[in-house]
């Protein structure tokens, strides 16, 4: 059968994380993005919501079975508060659903719980490489077996919390395939410079490179479950994140233009603009749509969800693009200025095509 | 729960669906594509044949039945049969037996004695069309302008109507080649805008009708387009859809309006259809040549048609998911005019972008009339501009994300 109706407790936490997102995260998200800081307060009391708690099972230390369904839902709504600060309360996850995903069960009961038990810490999770046609079955990054130790060498960009991190995810080719390993900070051979990277957006994210030369950690830290199922978990997580940003801008540019009058009318009467916010609610609710069903193909195993997935995150990473430009081209000079949020929104939503591995439930 | 399933029940039928448009349609797609104004009745006598055999309604648009028990699924199973068979030719999908349009209209507001009295038609042992007449040629999207008139009679308790109606879909087949009926829009207080306007049933054969001029098309050729003037044309009283009488507010003119929260997520089905059989031909023939996509690769590494041909996928699946999501809020009782005029905004869109670009791809053999290519590009086009041009949808969708009523934003 078909649904677009979430389940009662899908809605529950839907509401939870939309209040948090109405009341803390979007009037802190321009502060955040100009001091380049996110408060801790605020990390702490998202993490509380449990959005990445409830897809982590009893067993190691959550609330119940993985649905990517709940945990798209979540995000989006998260995402529509502010993105910087959704990937900071959710970077931990970069951690443990590779794990989860991937990861034997010794190393499930090893980590997970230490990491999902508790107040947040920073985990992270290291994919992206500086190089322009980045692709994540195709990581520059090496691993090779030497003795009783994998040997690591190669060169990371945009690893959030790089600097304070307990733990990481590092991503590297292996016979030809991509593999998670697990790295404990303080590794020989792992250098991260004490400045920050810069980016277009997100600076409320404290990014760092990493570079790995001649890395050996131990044969029990490779996750040996297959890579895709990871990518997968990021891609609909982009894409729905891609949403809630959209959405914000949408809604945004449609009250300015509900308020704002020219020519003796609002400029949301004249069908010049009329007809650009129809059509940005027409791309966010179809790519919404896209998003849900890949999101539903993963939780059911159907053979198409790594596709859906991909096409998903594609899909979303343009919407977002054409939604948030018109949004600032709707609010026109006043979209430029930074007091309004619509130019962030811009700047976060050109990075969707670049962002993945930054996110996943 | 979201869930993404094809219901069984669907699913079944699909199958039939898809036996129909390999064997029946494709094969004669091209002959009624350069033989405009020829009537598939080898086609149509076997969808009636098959339709009666099923049960009847077929893919009625009288969807509807309310008192059925158990999740509805109506819209839902329409839309799917509409997507299929448009997927098939969606000229021939056009020359559908059965209730279409005009029973949209007797669905929507008539009364149980007229459902029957017109309804019951279609489930004869010969195929019968109806038709919606609307459109006058200084009448489109503006409906309020119709100028067409219906007069009581009191002395005969008849309405006489008049005027000229324009592009109506299977007018002929309606009229001249089945038992079938017309569903006239017309005012019965022209100084009465919108308030006045009513729709009327003009079944064949009421003398005062005539077919007097059938259209030559872009496309969906195999489908009719007629002109039908109404001149001193009588049917009686009980033939008006709706209150006899002229009230102050709009409501009849709005309630009537609402069949196209039902209709237009059926066209937009039909360009979805549409737009999947393009896009499952151009990637046969890319295939055929040794291009293969390749689904996972960054933007950056993927030649321009691999680009294009996952856009095209991205753009038709979401599309496709816009018109489930709005047949199912018909199906649960939802109201689902925003949802409806957005699946048909961007099913239109997609079916000539996907036709548009399919053509430019194959290049001399995408324009050439040997492939089915050139002829889906010229079918596609009548999806954004029928049932509500993409603009009109457009004002819809605005009006109501914007709460605003017609007098701020027009």
């Amino acid at each position: 059968m078909y649904s677009f109706e979430p389940s009662e407790e899908q809605k529950m936490l839907i509401d939870a994380v939309n209040r948090f997102a109405t009341n803390d995260m979007r009037p802190a998200a321009h502060d955040a993005e100009e001091s380049g800081q996110y408060q801790s307060r605020l990390i702490d009391k998202g993490w509380e919501l449990g959005v990445l708690q409830a897809s982590i099972p009893e067993a190691y230390g959550g609330f119940g079975d993985r649905s990517v369904v709940t945990g798209v839902l979540a995000a989006e709504s998260m995402a529509w508060g502010d993105l910087a600060g959704s990937m900071a309360i959710m970077a931990p996850g970069l951690f443990t659903m590779p794990i989860l995903l991937a990861g034997t069960e010794e190393q499930k009961k090893t980590y997970i719980p230490a990491v999902i038990e508790a107040a947040w810490q920073p985990y992270t999770a290291a994919l992206l490489e500086p190089k322009f046609d980045f692709d994540a079955n195709d990581v520059a990054t090496t691993a090779e077996a030497s003795g009783d130790e994998y040997l690591l060498n190669g060169e990371k960009t945009y690893v959030p919390f790089a600097s304070e991190a307990k733990s990481m995810i590092v991503y590297a080719k292996m016979d030809g395939k991509t593999r998670g390993f697990i790295l404990p900070s303080g590794t020989p051979g792992v250098t991260i410079p004490a400045e920050r990277q810069k980016l277009m957006g997100l600076n409320a994210l404290p990014f760092y490179s990493v570079k790995l030369e001649g890395v050996r950690i131990p044969k029990a830290n490779i996750l040996p479950g297959e890579f895709g199922p990871v990518l997968d978990a990021s891609r609909v997580t982009l894409a729905s994140m891609a949403v809630g940003v959209a959405k914000a801008a949408f809604e945004y540019s449609r009250d300015y233009a509900k308020d704002r009058d020219v020519f003796g009318m609002k400029v949301a009467q004249k069908q010049a603009i009329a007809f650009m916010l129809a059509e940005m609610a027409i791309e966010i609710e179809a790519m919404r749509a896209l998003t849900w069903e890949a999101a539903w193909m993963l939780d059911t195993g159907k053979p198409d969800a790594t596709k859906q997935a991909y096409l998903a995150q594609t899909g979303a990473a343009d919407m977002v693009m054409m939604v948030t430009d018109r949004a600032v081209q709707i609010l026109g000079g006043h979209g430029y200025i930074r007091e309004h949020p619509v130019e962030l929104f811009m700047r976060n939503g050109r990075g969707f095509a670049t962002f993945t591995g930054l996110a996943m439930v | 729960m979201i869930e993404f399933e094809v219901p069984e029940k669907i699913t079944g039928v699909m199958n039939v669906i898809e036996t129909v448009a390999v064997n029946m349609m494709r094969p004669v797609a091209r002959y009624f594509d350069e033989h405009e104004h020829e009537i598939p009745w080898d086609y149509i006598n076997f969808m009636h044949t098959a339709a009666k055999a099923m049960g009847g309604g077929g893919t009625s648009m009288a969807a509807g039945d309310k008192n059925r028990e158990g999740p509805r699924l109506a819209y839902q199973r329409l839309a799917f049969m509409v997507e299929g068979l448009s997927w098939g030719d969606p000229g021939l999908y056009l020359c559908m037996p059965g209730g279409m349009l005009g029973s949209a209209a007797v669905a929507a507001a008539g009364t149980d004695e007229q459902k029957e009295r017109f309804l019951k038609r279609f489930k004869g042992d010969t195929p019968v069309f109806d038709a919606m007449c609307m459109t006058e040629s200084q009448a489109g999207s503006d409906t309020s302008a119709i100028r067409a008139t219906a007069v009581l009679d009191k002395t005969t308790n008849e309405w006489i109507l008049n005027g000229e109606k324009i592009f109506v879909t299977a007018g002929h087949k309606a009229m001249l080649d089945s038992q079938g009926f017309i569903v006239v829009w017309a005012t019965i207080d022209p100084s009465a805008g919108r308030a006045g306007m009513r729709s009327f049933v003009v079944e064949a054969g009421t003398p005062g009708a005539q077919v007097t001029k059938m259209e030559h098309k872009l496309g969906i050729r195999a489908s009719d387009t007629a002109s039908i003037v109404l001149q001193d044309c009588r049917v009686p009283f009980i033939n008006i859809l709706g209150s006899p009488t002229v009230e102050t507010t709009t409501k009849g003119f709005k309630g009537a309006m609402a069949t196209f929260d039902a209709t237009r997520p059926i066209v937009a089905a039909q360009a979805i259809g549409l737009a999947r059989a393009t896009l499952g031909l151009l990637k046969e023939m890319l295939a055929e040549k040794g291009v293969t996509i390749r689904y996972g690769l960054p933007r950056q590494k993927l030649t321009s048609i691999e680009k294009d041909v996952i856009d095209m996928e991205i753009q038709l699946r979401s599309a496709w998911l816009l018109v489930i999501k709005a047949v199912w809020m018909m199906d649960n009782g939802k109201p689902n005019s925003l949802e409806s005029s957005m699946s048909k905004v961007r099913a239109g869109d997609v079916v000539n972008k996907i036709t548009q670009k399919a053509v430019e791809i194959m290049g001399p053999l995408g324009y050439s009339r040997e492939y089915l290519l050139e002829k889906w590009f010229r079918d596609a086009k009548i999806s954004d501009i029928y049932e509500g041009t993409g603009q009109i949808n457009r004002l819809v969708v605005a009006r109501l994300i914007l709460e605003y009523r017609s007098k701020d934003l027009s």
